[in-house]
């Protein structure tokens, strides 16, 4: 068998510390058959204990672009990574806090036939403050970020910016009006997200527009949920939007509520109240799951005018077949600055416009890059 | 106070979500303590935030008890059912709840031969509602009604067994709508929902869009 050259070791760059790697140039005694064994102690003259075994035609630099880049010469070297924490488990163990660690590499072909390399190498493993394989992230979400401040900015300045129509939500007003005539209530179905979730965050804005309105008008608003946060900023975004609607009066706690914290009992629930009170307007704006269609069918059995909105792209077909309106996805965000008006909040949907140009180009100028083998712009966009 | 109603909320709003943010691009054992100390805090704020729920669930059926409203009966199963649920739970099979919970209690019993059925049984109708939205849907009076009609039709046949039997082209059909226009609109949905996503959360971080504290300005 003919030994590798340029072992190497090295720190794991992009991690929070703990992994070493180790690269050797590929043998041309790799084979099936053939296994490399990779050696590790504390002192450069052992003991040496085996940390990892692989096979020879295994395990390439070319296997970790997020470290090595999208070269095609790097699978002429084989790389693995050992995280010495494991190889020695006890936390209190000296060896595991950011000691030197030192590696030997050895070829095996069956159990007999070891050969060792003459040469020790050693690394020791580092905690790093910037992840660079993220580096693409950082620089599309400054670039976007930039342009959401731009556009609100530009916005402040030239107010009147025109924005396209979203039928959805012109449909709200009709169906408040609705429910203002029939003198019946309007449901607002939150999602099951907690308010962890930014499109929980996006539905309680749009409740606070929608219960301004409502108080206004003078109709019922009753608001379900099932998350106790959820809750708790419900009441007070409805109750903010009733005293700034002159109507504090109006206000009632009761009709803010949290009537279960599991999926089919919030069902159930919510069914119960659109059954017996027979809402005029149903909302169902958030992140919903399977409950999606079990909830709209009902309230499209009900008769009431249905608003639904969601990133959730698996409920969609069911929301748009069984809603009056639906907001698909990104809509969902545009919808509380579209209902207010407010130029501020309306330069961040030019900016999002902008924002889905730029995908558009990159797309269509990768794919035709691709087409030809030149995967530049492809790897720009590859996530790690 | 506005001071402590706004100005202090927009200010661990933005230090937080900053912090945050920045978080993701940093490996360092500290960041990933922060986010485990941010997560811990947020455990513990969901666990008081129980009481409030529980508290307004039990007020609006004590309500609903108490002026008879349509359906009131109802709202009585709502206190058995958490009356006997939580007195099972603290009774842990004869130990107490001062120890750790014990398996095979009543109150495993409660939630695998009562709720867990109780829930297939509401999942199971889902089944019901489609072919009832579907029906709706279906009906082929528009161009693009018609389109999705011819797609259902393919992709239901090409994913069940007869469909193979009727033409060995149906299943590659079926793949080839859900692979191909169906994933490009998919990810199309997706796209404009990350651009969203992001503009919302710098809107929110920059206290550009502040309903979420209640009312206006």
């Amino acid at each position: 068998m003919e030994l590798p050259e340029d072992l190497r070791a090295f720190d794991i760059p992009n991690d929070a510390g703990g992994s070493i790697g180790l690269s050797w140039r590929v043998s041309p005694s790799d084979a099936p058959d053939v296994d490399y064994i990779v050696y590790i102690s504390i002192s450069e003259n052992g003991p040496w204990q085996e940390a990892a075994r692989l096979t020879s035609t295994t395990s390439y630099k070319s296997d970790a672009p997020g470290l090595f880049g999208f070269r095609k010469k790097q699978g002429g070297f084989h790389f693995i990574v050992i995280e010495p924490r494991k190889v020695w488990p006890d936390a209190d163990n000296e060896k595991n806090k950011g000691a030197i660690c030192y590696f030997k590499l050895a070829m095996a072909k069956g159990a007999a036939d070891i050969i060792e390399l003459d040469q020790v190498v050693s690394a020791r493993a580092k905690g790093n403050w910037f992840d660079l394989s993220k580096l693409n992230n950082l620089v599309i979400m400054i670039v976007f970020s930039t342009l959401v401040l731009f556009f609100i900015s530009h916005a402040r300045r030239h107010p009147g910016m025109f924005l396209r129509k979203i039928s959805g939500l012109d449909a709200v007003d009709e169906a408040l009006g609705r429910a203002t005539e029939m003198g019946k209530p309007v449901l607002f179905v939150h999602g099951l997200t907690s308010i962890g979730s930014i499109s929980t965050l996006a539905a309680i804005n749009i409740l606070s527009r929608i219960a301004t309105r409502v108080a206004e008008y003078d109709t019922i608003l009753k608001v379900v949920n099932n998350d106790p946060i959820v809750l708790t900023i419900s009441q007070e975004v409805v109750k903010e939007s009733y005293l700034e609607a002159g109507r504090p009066d109006a206000y009632n706690q009761d009709n803010v509520v949290m009537v279960a914290s599991e999926q089919f009992p919030y069902v159930v629930a919510v069914s119960g109240i659109m059954t017996r009170e027979r809402t005029a307007a149903n909302f169902f704006i958030g992140f919903f799951y399977a409950e999606a269609l079990l909830l709209a069918e009902t309230g499209a059995a009900t008769g009431a005018i249905q608003v639904a909105a969601t990133d959730s792209y698996t409920q969609l077909p069911f929301f748009i077949t069984t809603c009056d309106y639906t907001l698909m996805g990104e809509e969902l965000y545009a919808a509380s600055a579209y209902l207010a008006r407010e130029p501020m909040l309306l330069g961040s949907l030019r900016a999002q416009d902008i924002g889905k140009a730029i995908i558009i180009v990159a797309l269509f100028f990768g794919t035709v890059l691709s087409s030809f083998g030149i995967n530049f712009v492809t790897h720009l966009f590859v996530g790690f | 106070m506005p001071f402590l109603r706004r100005t202090v909320p927009l200010a661990i709003c933005f230090v937080m979500g900053i912090m945050t943010a920045f978080q993701y691009f940093v490996p360092h054992q500290l960041s990933r303590d922060f986010l485990e100390l941010m997560t811990r805090w947020d455990k513990i704020i969901a666990g008081f935030a129980v009481f409030i729920g529980a508290y307004s669930l039990f007020h609006l059926h004590y309500s609903r008890i108490r002026f008879k409203v349509a359906g009131w009966g109802y709202s009585i199963f709502v206190f058995i059912g958490a009356i006997v649920t939580l007195g099972f739970g603290l009774y842990n099979g004869g130990d107490g709840f001062w120890v750790d919970k014990n398996e095979g209690t009543m109150f495993d019993w409660i939630y695998i031969y009562v709720q867990v059925p109780a829930g297939a049984t509401i999942f199971s109708i889902l089944a019901f509602f489609m072919a009832s939205a579907a029906y709706r849907t279906f009906r082929a009076r528009t161009v693009e009604s018609a389109l999705l009609l011819v797609a259902a039709i393919i992709v239901m046949l090409g994913r069940v067994p007869i469909g193979a039997l009727i033409s060995e082209h149906l299943p590659t059909a079926a793949d080839w709508i859900m692979g191909v226009p169906n994933l490009a609109a998919k990810r199309g949905i997706l796209l404009g929902v990350s651009l969203g996503a992001i503009a919302t959360s710098i809107k929110i971080i920059f206290g550009i869009e502040r309903q979420y504290l209640g009312g206006g300005d």
